[in-house]
């Protein structure tokens, strides 16, 4: 009963998404202010029975309704309860069914959070939304309900869920990432808005910036839990893969980072509109695509869900019609949004130009490197497969971010409309010799190996470091003192520089890590050492442990820290009962500046086994500079700008406004 | 020259030279990145040479995997497409869905005993999903075999 009610609820959802598709952009069109309301009661309708469905899955879960078989194929009676719960998304349909629960909640979060927004605006903004929705459900309802019963033969037991999704990962990774994917969604309604209105002003501009941060934020975490997901999941000690996956979730990334600085240009200057407008298209064109690719098995990945050539197809058709809808309504109206003013070399509209060049050069060579298997299969045929690795990637990445990030540091010291080059050099000179020496030093001090790599990326990291202290340092300057210098700056300043140094952590963390990281994959009898730097890991052998679905060999691997005992650590072997799935379970000793990572191979015999002990240096600071560049984005949000009211009169009734403000307070 | 046209003659040769480093850039990182996939059919009819670095994928043979008995972390198994096999050797962790019976891709060369050496053995989420590559190589492996028993 409960599974037909969630499916029934589905249907409503598709048909209020309808309504809300079709009625608040005909009347924004015609001018039929009673149309245009629609679209508050119907976005909220339709995320009540989106929720309603999605909470009818899981309810599903957690009774165990094997009945239901996308239930029955991806849970277990024995599977922990928060496990049950989180393998809602375990597989395509459910997944799916989050995404469009998560496109529904933005579009209704947006209908409660833009009171001040103009009623035309915010009608077709809530009605792309919804024609987005409908597309979804349309999609989930046709070729992937999960509410599918398996009646005749309903099976006694589940199959259980992949043992590889069995993990915390699981419970958090998706929502986020989905929440980022998902959140362009926002700023393309919006820019869907302003070509059909043909208005693109700095209140433009300051309604979308909160939700591109938002959903940028939202990403960045996603992205970051996901690495750090594979790093301790997949069991090989590696945080990227440059797997078809990873790139098609960074790609939206890269685009969003350069439609935040854009959009930042056409709030402040009024320029780069057009192109602002081009960078929200692709933003969540391109998080399409990673649906499309992840969902199609086109490509060979890591993640890949089940093949359903029917699936890709619909998908696919979806894709085009969205993309292509927009890309064409683009093509007609770019023209009517004109930039208004001017801007000199040395400028910061010319820095954020830069910087927004080489995030698209960098999407773009990820994307060639994603598809060329694709188009070298169309082109070739079937028998002549290829795949593009790591090496390529490297090659065209490093060098563009340590321009990017070059360009990062002197920007920092640019000024709007016109700079002087000798404000320039005068705020550089110092930083750039103090961050090259010590780039040059610091390496040297550790270890005698010359090592250019490492170099260039402290001295690069510290370059941005040092140019957002001395910028504060500036800022502050002309102030009564230090500290009301420091409540004088806005939240959004603030928040870009935080964003800033997570880079330049971001960086250390990377480079550190690849350039100093020991990794030894040892044959190792029981009473076998090995000593990595001041830490030596001794194998004591492996024992039989039972958890609640599965038996695993749990190795001891105790490690002495310059000869005294440290601690142990257990990384184990497990096979889960239902399936028969053996899954490596990684130990890692989680430190600031280094973790000590050991997982277990397979048995050679004589219980002697094949360990993997890494050190890894500085691993840590990538998910910590990821957080920090989320955290910058968030509190820029919360600047005191994005929540003055607007002046225009009769937009919003004062009781409205004050409603609003304690929304936002909250 | 004026001012304006200095500044326009800079601006088109930045894109000019930017145009040129990206493409010489993608040349390099194409030339160091891209393995080519091919089938143990192919690579017993001599279209791969020694030490280029390659993609292979089939089946790991029943009974082909040796693991006890080795020195260090080898291993020995034999890849095939049902119509040729392979010898493959591999130094390290495998992933956990390398079984016997199972597809696998590897990457590596072979050496001049016709031995594939795998510097990396990709691994899968899903056992029910088996990747493209393997898939077609095994369609393709099986083909070939109907074509030999034909002509004998």
């Amino acid at each position: 009963m409960i599974p037909e009610l969630g499916h029934f609820a589905l249907i409503l959802a598709l048909c209020l998404g309808s309504l809300q598709a079709v009625l608040p952009l005909v009347g924004a069109q015609t001018g039929n202010v009673q149309w245009m309301q629609l679209c508050r009661p119907l976005s909220a309708g339709l995320w009540v029975f989106m929720v309603l469905g999605f909470g009818c899955l899981a309810y599903a879960f957690l009774h165990d309704d094997f009945s239901v078989a996308y239930v029955a194929h991806n849970s277990n009676s024995l599977l922990p309860v928060y496990y049950k719960f989180a393998a809602v998304w375990g597989a395509h349909e459910g997944s799916l069914l989050l995404w469009v629960l998560i496109l529904a909640t933005w579009g209704y979060a947006v209908s409660l959070l833009s009171r001040e927004l103009p009623l035309d605006i915010l009608a077709r903004v809530m009605s792309v939304m919804a024609l987005i929705t409908v597309g979804f459900l349309i999609f989930l309802l046709a070729t992937s309900n999960p509410f599918e019963r398996l009646l005749l033969n309903t099976p006694a037991e589940g199959v259980d869920l992949n043992p590889l999704l069995q993990d915390f990962g699981l419970i958090v990774h998706p929502p986020f990432l989905y929440m980022g994917y998902v959140g362009f969604s926002v700023a393309f309604a919006f820019a869907i808005a302003a070509l059909l209105t043909g208005r693109l002003d700095a209140a433009w501009a300051r309604w979308t910036r909160p939700w591109t941060n938002a959903a940028w934020a939202f990403l960045t975490i996603g992205i970051a839990l996901g690495s750090w997901w594979a790093y301790y999941e997949l069991g090989w000690g590696s945080w990227w893969f440059w797997d078809p996956t990873e790139n098609v979730s960074f790609m939206p990334w890269l685009v969003g980072t350069a439609l935040i600085h854009s959009l930042a240009v056409t709030e402040k200057r009024g320029v780069f509109k057009s192109w602002t407008i081009l960078l929200a298209i692709a933003a969540f064109s391109l998080s399409l695509l990673g649906a499309f690719i992840v969902r199609s098995g086109l490509i060979t990945s890591v993640h890949a869900f089940a093949v359903d050539p029917k699936r890709g197809m619909v998908l696919l058709t979806l894709l085009l019609l969205i993309i292509g809808g927009s890309l064409f309504l683009y093509a007609l109206r770019a023209p009517v949004v004109k930039g208004t003013s001017t801007y000199g070399g040395y400028s910061r509209e010319i820095f954020l130009l830069i910087n927004n060049i080489l995030l698209v050069v960098s999407t773009a060579m990820i994307l060639l490197g994603t598809l060329f298997p694709l188009i070298h299969e169309a082109i070739y045929g079937e028998a002549n497969r290829v795949s593009v690795g790591p090496p390529y990637f490297n090659t065209l990445f490093l060098p563009l971010m340590a321009l990017l990030a070059f360009m990062l540091g002197v920007s920092t010291f640019s000024r709007w409309k016109r700079t002087a080059l000798d404000h320039l050099t005068k705020n550089l000179w110092k930083l750039l010799l103090a961050s090259v020496a010590l780039g040059i030093v610091l390496p040297l001090l550790v270890s005698a190996r010359f090592a250019p790599g490492a170099m260039l990326a402290i001295a690069l990291a510290l370059w941005i470091l040092f140019g957002v202290a001395q910028d504060l340092w500036q800022k502050t300057a002309n102030k009564a003192s230090r500290l009301s210098g420091l409540r004088s700056l806005s939240l959004s300043y603030y928040g870009m520089q935080v964003a800033h140094a997570g880079l330049a952590v971001i960086i250390l963390g990377i480079c550190l890590t690849s350039h100093y990281s020991i990794e030894e994959d040892r044959r190792m009898a029981p009473g076998d050492s090995l000593s990595i730097g001041s830490y030596e890991f001794v194998f004591k052998g492996v024992e039989e442990r039972k958890g609640p679905n599965y038996v695993a060999n749990s190795g001891n691997i105790d490690v002495l820290r310059n000869g005294v005992p440290y601690l142990t650590l257990h990384p184990e072997k497990r096979r889960y009962l239902a399936r028969g799935d053996v899954q490596t379970e990684v130990a890692i000793e989680v430190g600031f500046f280094r973790d000590l990572f050991t997982a277990l191979g397979d048995p050679r015999g004589d219980g002697a086994w094949v360990v993997r002990i890494h050190v890894k240096p500085f691993v840590f600071w990538i998910w910590l500079g990821a957080f920090l560049m989320a955290a910058g984005g968030v509190t820029a949000i919360l600047d005191r700008r994005y929540r003055k009211k607007l002046v225009h009169a009769g937009v919003m009734p004062t009781s409205d406004a004050q409603d609003m403000q304690g929304v936002l307070d909250h | 020259m004026n001012s304006a046209r200095k500044q326009k003659l800079g601006i088109v040769l930045s894109i000019v030279l930017g145009a040129a480093i990206a493409v010489s850039l993608i040349l390099v990182a194409f030339d160091q990145g891209l393995n080519v996939f091919f089938t143990p059919t192919e690579i017993a009819d001599g279209k791969v040479n020694a030490h280029q670095n390659i993609r292979i994928g089939g089946m790991v043979k029943v009974g082909s995997l040796v693991k006890e008995g080795l020195a260090g972390t080898r291993i020995e198994f034999v890849a095939t497409d049902t119509n040729i096999d392979i010898p493959v050797v591999y130094e390290g962790v495998l992933p956990d869905i390398f079984r016997e019976g199972q597809g696998v891709v590897a990457e590596g060369y072979v050496d001049e005993h016709g031995v594939f050496q795998a510097r990396q053995i990709m691994a899968k989420h899903d056992e029910n999903y088996m990747s493209p590559e393997v898939q077609a190589a095994m369609e393709a492996g099986r083909h070939k075999q109907a074509q030999g028993s034909l002509t004998p």
